[in-house]
């Protein structure tokens, strides 16, 4: 692998151009189109641009070239009949600002998302105009805090979130002006019912819920916390970043959530990270219609071309096969799992959905999960999430999505039970990996204190 | 294996005080740091802010995860100490060293609620 040591700033040479062109004084009209200073480019050759952007992709790990088991963020892969379709000019070449009689078919797949994110989920209406899941969060809540005051019910300020929530519930409420109150889970991982009830009063706007929950398991009392919640008056949010194992299976809507959001990166197969496009649609049940904004669907609405991607991947699969998905997610979690328990500590060991957290090797060694995960990379698998969620000390989070083979995941388990004989032989190799990637382990205690925030 | 300080007291949340005469000085404890990781980042209150005890008076950021730094009794901000602002390092070399605030106590009787070193050495495990 070619190393990427130099910014392309760094390889420039006064004067060396990937181009040539005739004298520019014959060419143009005096006066005009003349700058005053020099660009300040790099000076490189077409091949210089060429071999340094193309070993710089090279570096790069995507769902494309391995095996991604990053928990809570559903790296399935992209099927590439989703960009074939978003690749048609009948689709890039549309303007939002065009008369709405020339979009129709944009509108139809917009109606047709509707349809189906409807049916799977048990909602009354989507809004597709949050660009981000975190995003959705924030929409939600504000239609949450909407339909409150809109009834005069000015008291309600506070949000419940359990422990095990993902970062960004406590941070859309707060964004929101909401307070948070924290529900402690019990030692299965589940919300505790207990806990959640002298909470709950006329200050309650609502809850925020993963189900299944960060620990990959499915919260079980969801109908009593349901009533409850409801009981004093509060509605019932549904972050979606979980949504995968229950696809075509469990319904949001008939657990008696009123207001949820999806990760069409995730659970809809969209490319994900390096900064998005994400789409996090929003949906209400019937009670919170009247809050979304008007009209549902017009020019600048959402990521189009991702809600179009979405829609390729769950038309491609179709009502039946869309079940299978959020099933065989389910069967590999678990087959890893059960293959691996005897290596790294389970903390839960009830079945799981779609995801699990180990806390560490059962003989650590000295090893953290930090070197573990670092010593992946050398084998050419993504690391987890790790350190998440913060309720084990050395969480790490597996989620291998339903569109692996059993080779990848018997590979994958090879791998890390190798990586466990490793903390027992030489755990000062593991402390150093990993040893084949171009770079090893970057500071980011000092990238975070002192931050050097451009070239 | 963290450390304790003898002579100080310690909350569940893992501040420690040190009382000299009317005024508290709060830092967060060894075990706390360990367990933050490598601290990145200490907000703080301003001198003459009102902290009440329960309650957040800032908090921390290290790589790995942020914590919220709870008041362990109640008073004014007398003195903060800036030195962290560009090293907050000083709290993963030291803890006991590394003070974070100085407050003058309004109710002496909060420090009754708080625990002693072999109190806190249960909860620091």
């Amino acid at each position: 692998m070619k190393y990427y040591d130099k910014l392309i700033f760094e390889l420039s040479k006064p004067g060396r151009t990937g181009y040539s062109l005739p004298s520019a004084g014959r060419q143009l009209p005096g006066g005009i189109l003349w700058r005053e200073a020099p660009l300040e480019l790099p000076e490189v050759s077409e091949v210089d641009v060429v071999r340094h952007y193309t070993n710089l992709s090279q570096m790069n790990f995507g769902v494309d070239t391995g095996f991604y088991p990053l928990g809570s963020c559903t790296m399935k892969y992209n099927p590439k009949i989703n960009e074939e379709i978003a690749n048609m000019p009948a689709f890039t070449g549309l303007h939002p600002l065009q008369p709405e009689h020339t979009v129709r078919g944009a509108l139809e797949v917009y109606a047709g998302m509707d349809k189906a994110l409807v049916a799977i989920t048990g909602m009354k209406h989507f809004t597709f105009l949050p660009c981000a899941g975190a995003h959705g969060e924030l929409t939600g809540l504000m239609l949450m805090r909407e339909y409150h005051m809109s009834r005069g019910d000015l008291a309600r300020t506070k949000v419940i979130v359990p422990d095990s929530a993902h970062g960004t519930n406590p941070a859309s409420a707060a964004v929101c002006g909401l307070d948070i109150v924290v529900v402690k889970s019990k030692e299965d991982g589940l919300v505790d019912v207990e806990a959640l009830k002298p909470l709950l009063g006329p200050d309650i706007a609502g809850i925020m819920m993963t189900n299944p929950n960060t620990l990959g398991l499915f919260e079980r009392d969801i109908k009593e916390i349901a009533e409850l919640v409801h009981g004093c008056g509060g509605l019932l949010y549904y972050d979606g970043a979980n949504m995968n194992p229950l696809l075509g299976v469990v319904r949001p809507g008939d657990m008696g959530f009123d207001i949820m959001h999806l990760n069409l990166h995730k659970t809809f197969s969209t490319p994900h990270g390096g900064g998005g496009p994400g789409s996090g649609p929003v949906g209400v049940a019937d009670k919170v219609v009247p809050f979304l904004h008007i009209p549902h669907v017009s020019g600048f609405h959402g990521n189009f071309g991702i809600i179009l991607r979405a829609y390729a991947y769950i038309l491609m699969l179709g009502r039946e096969h869309i079940k299978l998905a959020g099933k065989l997610a389910t069967l590999g979690a678990n087959y890893i799992k059960e293959s691996l328990k005897d290596c790294y500590k389970l903390p839960i060991p009830t079945v799981c959905k779609h995801e699990f957290v180990f806390d560490g090797l059962l003989e650590p060694n000295g090893v953290s999960t930090l070197d573990v995960a670092k010593r992946l990379l050398d084998y050419g698998f993504h690391a987890p999430t790790i350190y998440f969620p913060l309720l084990f000390h050395q969480a790490i989070m597996i989620e291998p999505t339903e569109t692996e083979s059993l080779e990848t995941l018997d590979a994958f388990i090879a791998v890390m039970r190798k990586i466990a004989e490793e903390a027992k032989a030489d755990p000062e190799m593991l402390h150093a990996a990993p040893h084949n990637t171009p770079i090893g382990r970057p500071d980011e205690t000092t990238a975070a204190r002192q931050p050097v925030l451009k070239f | 294996m963290s450390k304790i300080a003898e002579g100080l007291l310690y909350s569940e949340s893992h501040e420690w005080v040190k009382v000299d005469g009317n005024v508290a000085i709060v830092g967060v404890s060894d075990f706390a740091q360990e367990e933050m990781g490598d601290i990145t980042y200490v907000d703080m209150p301003d001198i003459d802010d009102e902290v009440t005890a329960g309650d957040d008076f800032g908090a921390l950021e290290s790589v790995k995860t942020s914590s919220e730094l709870v008041a362990p009794v109640s008073g004014k901000v007398i003195a903060r100490n800036d030195e962290l602002e560009d090293k907050p390092e000083l709290i993963n070399e030291d803890a006991y060293e590394a003070w974070i605030i100085k407050v003058e106590m309004s109710d002496k009787s909060e420090l009754d609620a708080l625990l002693n070193a072999a109190a806190y050495e249960n909860i620091a495990k």
